[in-house]
């Protein structure tokens, strides 16, 4: 026996040990971090949802719920449609460029209806769902809001003050860096609507 | 051991107590932690808080132990087992009162607490790491306060919920994936209040309660401050004792147990006569039940997380993402755990410190208390800009404390404490 102790052979097999250990820690973590993700049913409920919007007066909204999420379908006026071009200015981006909707959904109108617009009642900046206010130049329609002069009609969240207009578009300098999202979804002609169904109608 | 036992003093008394000690150090660590621990005799009416905080831990520990005995965590029961709760169990609207005032007694607790180590230089050398971890409580308290509230499965917990973990999502890259990894679903769902009940009635109460007493053993290490911020260790009597520290035990045990007394009679008369305090302690809102497509008219977290909230509101989103707003609240906590750096007076106490410091601290007061009103207001008129100074003056506060503490004047410090000499 030597009584003499090899201090490098120990701290090798010290920290070879360490290693395998946190190794074998970092893999049990694993099922524990995994559990956390959505489940095999939570994913399982994203089925499409359909909407017969011809019910609604002109001005009027529908919430309908998809993928636990709220979307609107608002019947939009023809003198809001007939605005929409005219507030660029008001806005962060007019084109939505910089925003999530489908390829199909293009211009100032963001619908493949122009009268119906569709898309999730979901604010980009924290997730609240904001408040219809499409009374053009009526700035208190919303109890305690002051929607401020030349409201052209949209939708106001009532979390952090973001404001959109009618198609979702947001304004300049909100809390919201983007416009609302559109989901993708089909009409037809009697205006059904289903979201969350991709297909482009076919040209009749 | 090479002594002879027989000229030894005997170490452990005789019976149960000298059974025990035999087997356990619990005579010593009575006399280590209370009954020998001198504290500094000049302890003013600043100096309740801790004991406080310590008793309403005990208390939502307690309360919150009863609670879970008739709540039920899932989205469907949750509402009507707190109903329930109120109506039906008895002493149940009692025992749920005491829990929910006690949340907001415990953020009043806290911030006085803090504001007392901002007046008296507590964070300051020797005792860094007892500002840390009490940092660190104070975080954690947030977060167990947050989950706490989405439980009762109200409307305004629902959308709580929702604009909280949505921070997340504003981080770069991973925030997608990381906020539905905190939900558990692709919006607040049975999942996430699943998990935050976990999370609140078993992680964050032991992980608090293990931060408490890294608190307390960093404290009892370094000994407390005081008053004057002087040193009380330097100057012992001729028997060894300090001449400016007395027994925590009788002394400020009976200190305590009035203070205690004070406070259990505000507290009482708030569980019996203004539970919902006017709205702030338990929002209206909530008194209705979760409806994933109403949000409420108006949301407004509870008045503990306002000042931050007015910060998040204050900044706009900038370069496409909204991000900006949610650094700028976790800084305002995390520039809080560098306070003991960021004070360069050669002086602990206000007492001694000059004008300049005195009214930064005075106008950082002020403007916490006006980020508070601003939080509770909807974001429109003057509240939002008035946020936005405030949130400057807030960060001033804090950044610019190495400059002016340097430049301020000071008072010649004593050497020993004064007023009670």
């Amino acid at each position: 026996m030597n009584d003499q102790v090899d201090y490098s052979r120990r701290r090798l097999l010290t920290a070879a040990t360490v290693g395998t250990g946190a190794i074998g820690a970092a893999f049990a973590a694993v099922p524990f971090i995994t559990s956390w993700l959505p489940s095999e049913r939570a994913k399982a409920l994203g089925a499409p949802v359909e909407v017969d919007a011809s019910k609604l007066e002109a001005g009027q909204m529908l919430k309908v719920v998809w993928r636990g999420q709220p979307v609107f379908v608002v019947r939009r006026t023809k003198a809001v449609l007939d605005g929409l071009s005219g507030h660029d200015d008001l806005l962060a981006d007019p084109t939505s460029a910089d925003s999530l909707q489908p390829d199909y959904i293009k211009g100032a109108a963001r619908a493949r209806n122009p009268e119906y617009w569709v898309g999730l009642a979901v604010c980009t900046h924290l997730g609240c769902s904001p408040l219809g206010a499409f009374e053009p130049n009526a700035p208190t329609q919303l109890a305690g809001t002051d929607l401020g002069q030349g409201w052209p009609g949209g939708f106001y969240c009532p979390c952090h003050g973001s404001k959109y207009d009618i198609s979702g578009r947001v304004f300049k300098s909100m809390p919201a860096p983007k416009n609302l999202t559109v989901p993708s979804y089909t009409i037809s002609g009697d205006a059904r609507i289903a979201i969350g169904v991709d297909e482009t109608p076919k040209t009749a | 051991m090479a002594a002879p036992e027989s000229t030894e003093p005997p170490k452990f008394g005789t019976g149960l107590l000298g059974w025990i000690d035999q087997r356990f150090p619990l005579t010593s660590l009575w006399k280590s932690q209370v009954s020998e621990y001198y504290a500094p005799k000049n302890f003013n009416f600043w100096y309740f808080f801790g004991a406080l905080a310590l008793l309403i831990l005990a208390n939502q520990l307690i309360t919150g132990i009863f609670l879970t005995m008739n709540y039920k965590p899932s989205a469907a029961e949750a509402f009507s087992s707190v109903e329930y709760i109120m109506r039906d169990v008895d002493g149940g609207w009692i025992i749920r009162y005491m829990h929910s005032t006690g949340a907001s007694a415990f953020f009043i607790v806290i911030y006085l607490h803090m504001f007392r180590a901002l007046l008296y230089g507590s964070a300051r050398k020797p005792r860094e790491l007892v500002w840390i971890f009490g940092c660190l409580i104070f975080l954690l308290l947030m977060a167990e306060a947050f989950m706490g509230y989405v439980l009762p499965w109200g409307n305004m917990s629902f959308w709580g919920a929702q604009v909280i973990v949505s921070l997340f999502g504003s981080l770069p890259v991973i925030g997608g994936v990381l906020v539905e990894w905190i939900r558990g679903d692709y919006v607040i769902a049975d999942a996430t209040l699943n998990r935050f009940f976990a999370l609140h009635v078993a992680a964050l109460p032991l992980a608090l309660v293990f931060l408490v007493i890294a608190h307390l053993m960093a404290l009892h290490e370094v000994g407390s401050n005081n008053p004057d911020g002087v040193d009380i260790h330097k100057k012992k009597d001729a028997n060894g004792h300090y001449l400016d520290g007395i027994p925590f035990h009788p002394y400020y045990t009976v200190k305590d147990v009035m203070g205690v007394a004070g406070f259990l009679l505000i507290f009482c008369g708030v569980i019996f006569f203004a539970p919902t305090f006017g709205g702030l302690f338990l929002e209206g809102p909530n008194f209705e039940p979760a409806n994933p497509l109403q949000t409420p008219p108006h949301i407004a977290p509870v008045w503990y997380f306002t000042p931050f909230y007015a910060m998040l509101r204050a900044v706009p989103s900038f370069a496409g993402t909204q991000v900006w707003g949610v650094l700028v609240m976790g800084a305002a906590i995390v520039v809080l755990f560098f306070v003991p750096w960021l004070d360069r007076s050669p002086a602990l106490s206000i007492r001694y410190k000059g004008p300049l410091y005195k009214i930064a601290l005075a106008i950082f007061v002020v403007s916490f208390i006006i980020l508070g009103m601003c939080g509770l207001k909807p974001p429109s008129g003057i509240y939002p800009m008035l946020a936005k100074v405030c949130t400057v003056l807030y960060f001033a506060f804090f950044l610019l404390m190495p400059w002016y503490t340097k430049i301020d004047s000071v008072k010649p410090v004593p050497e020993r404490v004064t007023g009670h000499a």
